[in-house]
């Protein structure tokens, strides 16, 4: 079981699932419509740090976090 | 790195940035000031922030200023920020002039494009995404 948790103005409480890849994750994500706007445009971390890959193996217990467009300062 | 509540307190930060470096033999000392101004109607702007990886993204920052031999420093706002205050500032040190002018311009770029921080604007007490002035962070699009 991994944990997913959407920050800043995504609004969405954090959801627990199985998989074992990011492409699982995204899979399962694109089921809710309200998510598939802010995917297009989200970069995500792996156990807070920053990844660019789909295929990265996922273990129970890792936590994936979905960065919505910033703006700082 | 500082983060803390509300309004910063600019003097306050670089009085004491500059104590902290007074005998470290930089040459140049170059602060940014992030002022919230009034426009479309705001009262305020508000802030959220991921800590974890602000830490990070900020500690990668340290490395390459060390490599140049000069230093960066930060402080940002959590919350609400009134027009005409301060939700950041920044500065780099540095031996000559040249590294710091360099990386604060570099620095405060790609804070904007890859802190994680995300922004509201605050009009009649409703904080508002401020969508379209946000970036969208290197990677993004992974999942789609």
């Amino acid at each position: 079981m991994i944990r997913v948790e959407f920050l800043g103005p995504i609004g969405k409480a954090p959801i627990f699932m199985e998989a074992s890849t990011l492409k699982d994750v995204s899979i399962k994500l694109k089921e809710d419509k309200s998510l598939i706007e802010w995917l297009e445009n989200s970069a995500v971390a792996l156990n807070d740090s920053m990844v660019d890959n789909l295929d990265i193996e996922l273990k129970d217990g890792d936590r994936v976090s979905i960065l919505p467009p910033v703006c700082g300062g | 790195m500082e983060l803390s509540q509300g309004e910063l307190d600019v003097k306050e930060i670089f009085g004491r940035w500059l104590d902290e470096e007074a005998t470290s033999n930089y040459g140049a000392y170059i602060p940014f000031i992030g002022t919230i101004r009034a426009e479309d109607n705001i009262e305020a702007l508000s802030f959220d922030i991921y800590e974890p990886i602000l830490k990070e993204w900020f500690n990668q920052w340290q490395e390459r200023a060390k490599e140049r031999g000069a230093v960066v420093k930060m402080a940002h706002a959590i919350g609400d920020v009134p027009i005409h205050s301060s939700s950041y500032v920044s500065a780099v040190f540095s031996p000559k002039r040249r590294v710091a002018l360099e990386l604060i311009d570099e620095f405060v770029e790609d804070f904007k494009a890859n802190a994680p921080i995300w922004k509201y604007d605050v009009i009649d007490g409703e904080r508002i995404y401020a969508k379209d002035r946000s970036t969208a962070m290197n990677g993004a699009g992974l999942l789609k």
